[in-house]
Formats: C-alpha cells, sequence, structure tokens
C-alpha cells in the first residue's frame, strides 16, 4: 500500500512561511518558529518544541527525592535556586518537618541574589537583541559577581544544587554577608547605566512602546505570570499571595504596570532588580544562626498524597505537584514552568506586528528553552 | 507648523538620549582600571578556584598512599545517574580474617552532573571535589578514572 502524503499548507496560499530558528541567535535556545507572513507582516505564528526535552518529569519517577534537586537545576538555568527550593518546599511538606530560620533567609537571600542575575542576563542578551552590543558586557560583567557569590558558596555558577530536602547543601561561606553587602553596595551604583543605555535610548524606546501589547484580561486567560504579567497589570506574585520562605517577614513592592507593553514588561524587570536589592537589604545582617540542614532519615518516603508548591521563579509561577505512593520514588511529579506558559501567549500578541518586531516581542518574555521542553 | 517643531524636537532629544549612552561608554573608554577581564590562559598559573568549586570527584590520599574508602557503597547507591562503580574484592587479613576491600572505585567523569550527592553522603569522608577544572581530554575513554591509586590500602582506624 502507497502512503499518500499529504502536503501540509499552514497559512493561505500568499502567505510566505519561514522558520525562525531552531538556531537563531535572538531565540537564546533551540526554539522554532514557523512564522508566516505577508510581506513584512506577522500572521500566525506556530511554535514547534521538543528540541532540548529530556524528559525530566518521567526521569524523577525513577530516582529518590534528594536525586531530584540537580534535575531542577537544568529546567530554568536562570532561576535554579528557585527551582531546587520549590521542591525542597513540597517535599518537606509532605514530610512535616520544621525548618529553622536560618535556612528559610538563607535560602530567600539565594533566590533574590539569582533573580537579579536573571533580570542581568535578560538585559543583556535583550539589548543585544536590540542591536546594543554595549549591553551585553556590562551586563555580564555584574552578573559575574552575583556568580562568585554562588561559586564560593555552593561550589557552582549556574548548576548550583544548593537546597535538598531538609535544608541545604553546605552552610553559607564566611565571605558570604560581606560579599553580598559589596555587591549591593556596587550594583546600586551602576544599575543608572542600565537606564542612560539602553531604557532611555531612542532607537530602544521606538522599538518597544506600544509594541506587543497584552492586556489585562489576556494576560489572566493566558496565564502569564512573572514580570510579563505584572507590566499588564496582573498582580501575580506568588512571594506576596503566598509568601514561602522568609518572604512574610520582608517588606517589598510588587511592581505593576498597566501599559502592558515590550517596554513596560523590560521595565518591570529593570524595577525588580531594584526591589530585590531591598529584600537582601533587610535579611543580609540578620541571618539567625541555628543549623543549616535538618537530619533526615537516610531514606525520605513521602507519606501516600499529592503535595503542591508554588514558588515565583524570575519568569513567573512555579508549580510542583508531587503524587507519592509512599515510596521512595514519586509516583508522578509535574512541573508547571512558566516559560511554557509564556510562550502561548506569543502568537496572540506578536500578529499584525513587522517581523523585526517579533524578535523584541519574544526577547521580552524572556524565555528559557529548557525550561519550556524539561 | 506645530508637526515641524515636534519633528525636530524629537530628533533634538533622540541625539541627547544616543549622547547620554556614549558617555557611559566613554567613561570607561578612558579609565582602563575600571575594566574587570581576566585573561585567562595567560593567567592560568596564578588563576585560583574557590575551595568549594566542584571541578571533579577525587579521593584523597595520604603521603602512606592510604585512602578512607571502606567501599561501601553508599556513594554508588545516591549517584542519580550511575557515575560511580564500586567494584570490592575480599582479602584474607593478617589475622585470619575475610575482609571487603575496594578494588577499584571507578567514576565516569564524562557522565557526572556534579550534584555531589556522593560527597556529600559518604559516612568516611573519603571523596571530595577537586579545583581541577580543564577537562578537555582528545580521547573519551580518558573520562573513565579510577579513584583509587594502584597499590592503595585503607586507612588504619577508618572502618
Amino acid at each position: 500500500m502507497e502512503e499518500i502524503v499529504k502536503e501540509v499548507v499552514i497559512g493561505e496560499q500568499e502567505e510566505y512561511i519561514i522558520n525562525m530558528g531552531p538556531q537563531h541567535p535572538s531565540t537564546h535556545g533551540v526554539l522554532r518558529l514557523v512564522v508566516s507572513l505577508k510581506g513584512e507582516i506577522v500572521k500566525n505564528i506556530e511554535p514547534h518544541i521538543g528540541y532540548i526535552h529530556r524528559g525530566i518529569e518521567k526521569m524523577c519517577e525513577s530516582i529518590t527525592y534528594p536525586q531530584i534537586i540537580h534535575l531542577t537545576d537544568r529546567m530554568d538555568y536562570l532561576s535554579a535556586m528557585m527551582n531546587n527550593e520549590a521542591v525542597c518546599l513540597a517535599v518537606e511538606k509532605g514530610l512535616e518537618v520544621e525548618i529553622p530560620d536560618r535556612i528559610k533567609v538563607i535560602r530567600t537571600i539565594m533566590s533574590e541574589l539569582s533573580r537579579i542575575q536573571s533580570h542581568q542576563l535578560f538585559w543583556a542578551s535583550y539589548g543585544m537583541d536590540m542591536g546594543g552590543q554595549t549591553c551585553f558586557f556590562y551586563g555580564l560583567r555584574d552578573r559575574e559577581k552575583i556568580l562568585d557569590i554562588f561559586e564560593e558558596t555552593t561550589g557552582g555558577r549556574m548548576i548550583v544544587s544548593y537546597s535538598c530536602p531538609g535544608g541545604l547543601m553546605y552552610d553559607i561561606h564566611p565571605n558570604f554577608q560581606k560579599r553580598v553587602k559589596d555587591f549591593i553596595k556596587y550594583f546600586r551604583g551602576v544599575l543608572w547605566e542600565y537606564d542612560a543605555i539602553l531604557s532611555g535610548n531612542v532607537i530602544f524606546r521606538e522599538r518597544t512602546i506600544g509594541i506587543g501589547t497584552l492586556t489585562l484580561e489576556d494576560a489572566v486567560s493566558y496565564g502569564i505570570t512573572g514580570p510579563s504579567g505584572r507590566a499588564s497589570g496582573f498582580a501575580c506574585d506568588i512571594r506576596k499571595q503566598e509568601p514561602y520562605s522568609a518572604y512574610d517577614r520582608v517588606k517589598f513592592n510588587e511592581v505593576l504596570y498597566t501599559q502592558g507593553d515590550t517596554y513596560h514588561r523590560y521595565l518591570a524587570r529593570i524595577e525588580e532588580m531594584r526591589e530585590s536589592m531591598n529584600i537582601i537589604d533587610q535579611l543580609i545582617d540578620n541571618i539567625p544562626e541555628g543549623p543549616y540542614f535538618v537530619k533526615m532519615k537516610p531514606v525520605i518516603k513521602l507519606p501516600e498524597g499529592e503535595y503542591f508548591q508554588r514558588v515565583e521563579t524570575a519568569r513567573g509561577e512555579l508549580d510542583v505537584f508531587i503524587i507519592s505512593d509512599g515510596n521512595k520514588n514519586p509516583y508522578r511529579v509535574k512541573f508547571r514552568s512558566p516559560n511554557f506558559v509564556n510562550l502561548g501567549v506569543l502568537n496572540h500578541i506578536s500578529k499584525d506586528f513587522k517581523i523585526a518586531d517579533l524578535i523584541a516581542i519574544a526577547g521580552s518574555l524572556d524565555f528559557v528553552i529548557p525550561d519550556i521542553d524539561r | 507648523m506645530n508637526s515641524i517643531i515636534q519633528y525636530f524636537k524629537e530628533i533634538i532629544q533622540g541625539v541627547g538620549s544616543l549622547l547620554k549612552g556614549m558617555q557611559v561608554t566613554n567613561r570607561y573608554f578612558f579609565s582602563p582600571g575600571k575594566i574587570v577581564t581576566q585573561k585567562y590562559p595567560e593567567n592560568r598559573k596564578d588563576l585560583k578556584m574557590f575551595e568549594r568549586f566542584k571541578g571533579e570527584v577525587v579521593m584523597p590520599h595520604n603521603e602512606k598512599n592510604e585512602h578512607k574508602c571502606t567501599g561501601c557503597g553508599i556513594c554508588e547507591i545516591n549517584c542519580p545517574n550511575g557515575t560511580i562503580e564500586v567494584i570490592s574484592k575480599s582479602i584474607v587479613t593478617e589475622d585470619g580474617k575475610k575482609k571487603r576491600v575496594i578494588d577499584k572505585h571507578i567514576y565516569r567523569l564524562g557522565m557526572c552532573t556534579f550534584c555531589a550527592l556522593c560527597v556529600k553522603t559518604c559516612p568516611s569522608n573519603a571523596l571530595a571535589f577537586s579545583q581541577e577544572f580543564e577537562h578537555a581530554v582528545f580521547n573519551r575513554a580518558l573520562l573513565i578514572k579510577t579513584l583509587n591509586k594502584p597499590g592503595s590500602q585503607l586507612m588504619k582506624g577508618v572502618e
């Protein structure tokens, strides 16, 4: 039998279909966007994902809970600290262990540091997407200081594996507090450069203001979280809604804008860096004394049941859902990753804009491709 | 008329914003002391990694060629992806008892994800991380390493 393979026509006949990616520099990874164009106008975008799918959720079913941590590093590698924390909090919830304050405060400081370095890399790479090579150098120069802090305490720069069920892998390094304070002082002094180079730049403003507007209704119905959602006025910060770790004892503002265009998605991230520095300021001087690890059984077995934990990563809401059947391995683990959900809105907001605007819009959603595919 | 004024105003504002950005880059251009770039291959001799840096797993030996590994296999169980393989053998000690000691502690660097669970869970602290980071080799087989040195023995007093 001869099989007839029908040619799939995605758009209409006069539309021109091009592939953006999987090896396109501005997708920051292996994301393939099949773009239907009418002249220069984007008519339809079909994201093809799965080029870096590793089956992390399935792999989690065959390994123990402490071993899951190192896989979550590799989902959203710029928010590794928060990903680790999410799984740890879910497991600790199931075991009903009381976590000492010291661990909570250190986890919060680490999360905020990784939020800053993630937004720094966003600024650096977004500037480069928009044609400003200088941004990349300046952004990475400042990010290196945070990576050094991570490296000194955890031994890893991006792949940190720092939290583990029951506490932390290592205590903080004796230099940690001094280094963080130095960094905050330094970064407050150079953050104006970010605005001077990019935020105020006329070319950048012309390319981003009023482009790719996402309304509040659409942000809610598409489930866009993180700075991208908050730029549209969607108050979705888990740190405010359901405080975990030490977020209930710090004061900070949720960065909210109502415009929802590309420029304000960018601006929300710059403002979040300032808020993160405020959070660290409140915590760094009063890290409580105490153990950095709660003694656990050598083999951790969660009681039968379902466990759920939400955390705010640098890109939005990460949910961890664990079903346990009482064994040392989870029965099922599900990650609700922010990037996968945020990718869904790309077609909606970049319709009827030019293809050059697509780079600006996709960049402002700040995708990390391994987190989309998992 | 108004639109013409607006047009020129925008041009002036635009040039102003570009100059503001140029100011920042010029400041660094004329003060090279602020540049933080490291010249990597040249500074190799005095490049020092942090003491906790996870380079590769090693088994520290003392000057008598003795290590602390008892061959219990806890590192092998805790490794998430089978990087470590402990092969043990049984020997007869001087007082005639049978005892299990390690024959080979195999570590596959190419598979290691540096989660530090082996180092962390080792009951006798036999494993550690070295600060070595230049791992590139020409032959893949060289990435499979035997951590215990040839002829090495278990340190006295470690059970």
